[in-house]
């Protein structure tokens, strides 16, 4: 399957860098991965949970620190359970607690980081794992691919079914319940997928931006956008075309994927700012 | 507080008590409100209006109970349309008048697109406000009554049993008030909608609404309108009115004043 994925690949692409096929798997991911980055980054925005997904990164540093201590050969497992557990935590502290959610949400921040480094730097081990501060997409194996593959299905089918519960409840949660919608239900389902899309994306592009792959599209659309529909759209053409023009000016630069990635969404940023700011959008 | 007990009572209220912690909010309510009535409430700050309003919505835990009977069948759900006090969403929000109502009222994904038929049906419900050129604008453009017009179509499509209106008239001109009454008006005298609605305009609403309860942490008073506005109770809890203005020189009086 993977191999005539391969020579389509090879043939569609007439770029010397196509050869590698640490260099397909990557483009591979990038084209899996983005779109559900902007789609789930829309509504993280919508709902004010920005500071939320951030944390849920950083909850990866515990999360492979468990996985150490469990003696996991790969910590994902224990990443991607943690990112849940925290997610629905969040959620249910949230709605029991009059703090704000900043200070709830900073709360946890400071734990899951220092505990993960608490545990990481035992004996001075932590530059092992530096490498899941900023991430590899050239590493990803065809396994992982599938995996993303049903992600982005999983994403994609919830964001048909749930994608106007969501917009209501973003708006106003008496409202959406006073229209029959278990607003519960959807700030769990949704937090716990942000917690899978982000853990899952770890070992991609690293906990120090995965944050931003997810807000910047969806931050530039909004720039542009006056309905849902463009906002969707836009983010995920800025997303997909980020990914694809960082993977490979990365390759020819020698740099970081997920860090080149970003910057280009963040030139993408700058441009529908500036669009905004012209006097004719009203 | 005893009142007349009805016979096709739509929504029965009793006993119902709410406390957030150990601060009690409302206490020994009890309230029948009959088929195609509009109750407005009317209490001070901080008097639990919302509150009330909040536990019909099954938001919050209370205890007593409400139920519901709807066109004569007991204990069914109504279709509530509700009107919230405010919003809470960011000025530069992506979401047009359409979509918002396209979100509540159908499953298809709006995020797709929203089909011609579905929007039709929208422009016909804005209609019924005066709000059709309100389509494509974006929500955070709206003005206050713009906003509330907008609130209400979506309420009421599709038509509900029983409308919960939370302030729905603070942001609106008398233009738009009127038009409000006479959408309600008919609303329940046709469809034999139910009405609850908050309210601050004690004048503007007391040639509409059936009856007036004064909420503050329990019910104080309920009468028809015109009784109400110069019930003692009710210029103690709210002060003198317009309407009952005739009354300031005794309340003066008592303040020791004249």
């Amino acid at each position: 399957m993977i191999e005539i994925l391969y020579q389509v690949m090879e043939f569609v692409l007439p770029f010397s860098w196509i050869k590698y096929d640490f260099m397909k798997n990557a483009l591979l991911a990038v084209i899996l991965i983005t779109p559900i980055f902007a789609l789930v980054g829309t509504m993280v925005i919508s709902k004010h949970m920005a500071f939320f997904s951030d944390v849920l990164g950083h909850s990866a540093l515990t999360g492979i620190a468990i996985g150490v201590i469990l003696g996991l050969s790969d910590p994902t497992v224990s990443m991607v359970a943690l990112g849940i557990l925290l997610a629905v935590t969040v959620v249910l502290f949230k709605g029991t607690t009059q703090s704000s959610s900043d200070t709830v949400l900073g709360v946890f921040f400071a734990m899951v980081v220092a505990l993960g480094i608490v545990i990481l730097s035992r004996g001075g081990g932590f530059v092992k794992y530096t490498s899941y501060l900023i991430g590899d997409i050239l590493a990803v194996s065809p396994k992982q691919i599938l995996v993303l593959a049903i992600i982005t299905a999983g994403v994609l089918l919830y964001w048909v079914i749930f994608g106007n519960r969501l917009t209501l409840v973003s708006v106003n949660s008496s409202l959406a319940g006073s229209r029959g919608i278990n607003v519960l239900l959807i700030e769990i389902s949704f937090a716990v997928l942000v917690a899978i899309v982000v853990t899952l994306s770890i070992r991609l592009v690293g906990i120090l931006i995965i944050n931003s792959l997810l807000i910047l599209p969806a931050a530039a659309s909004r720039n542009i956008s006056r309905n849902m529909h463009s906002y969707t759209i836009w983010a995920i053409v800025v997303s997909v075309l980020s990914g694809i023009t960082g993977l490979i000016v990365s390759y020819y630069w020698g740099t970081a994927s997920g860090a080149t990635i970003v910057l280009f969404a963040a030139f993408f940023y700058c441009v529908t700012a500036l669009f905004r700011m012209h006097p004719k959008r009203s | 507080m005893t009142q007349k007990l009805c016979v096709h009572c739509c929504t029965r209220i009793e006993n119902l008590n709410v406390s957030f912690g150990a601060v009690p909010i409302l206490t020994n309510i009890n309230l029948h409100v009959d088929c195609g009535e509009l109750v407005a409430i009317v209490g001070p700050n901080g008097a639990g209006k919302t509150t009330l309003l909040r536990a019909m919505l099954g938001e919050i835990t209370y205890s007593g109970s409400i139920n519901y009977q709807v066109k004569g069948l007991p204990d069914k759900k109504p279709r509530i349309g509700y009107v919230p006090q405010k919003l809470n969403y960011d000025l530069d929000s992506p979401i047009s008048v359409l979509d918002f109502i396209a979100t509540a009222i159908s499953n298809d994904p709006v995020w797709l697109g929203v089909k011609p038929t579905l929007k039709e049906k929208i422009k016909s419900s804005l209609s019924a406000v005066s709000a059709e050129h309100l389509l494509n604008k974006r929500i955070g453009e709206l003005s206050g009554g713009e906003l509330q017009r907008m609130l209400l179509a979506m309420a009421m499509t599709p038509e509900p049993d029983l409308l919960l209106l939370d302030e729905p008239m603070s942001g609106v001109d008398a233009k738009g008030l009127s038009l409000f009454y006479e959408i309600a008006g008919s609303l329940r005298k046709v469809k034999d909608v139910t009405i609850l609605l908050i309210t601050h305009d004690l004048i503007g609403v007391a040639p509409h609404a059936d009856r007036m309860v004064l909420l503050n942490n329990s019910i104080i008073a309920s009468g028809r309108p015109e009784e109400m506005l110069s019930d003692e109770r009710l210029i103690k809890a709210l002060g003198p009115s317009l309407w009952n203005i005739s009354k300031l020189p005794e309340l003066m009086k008592e303040k020791g004043r004249s």
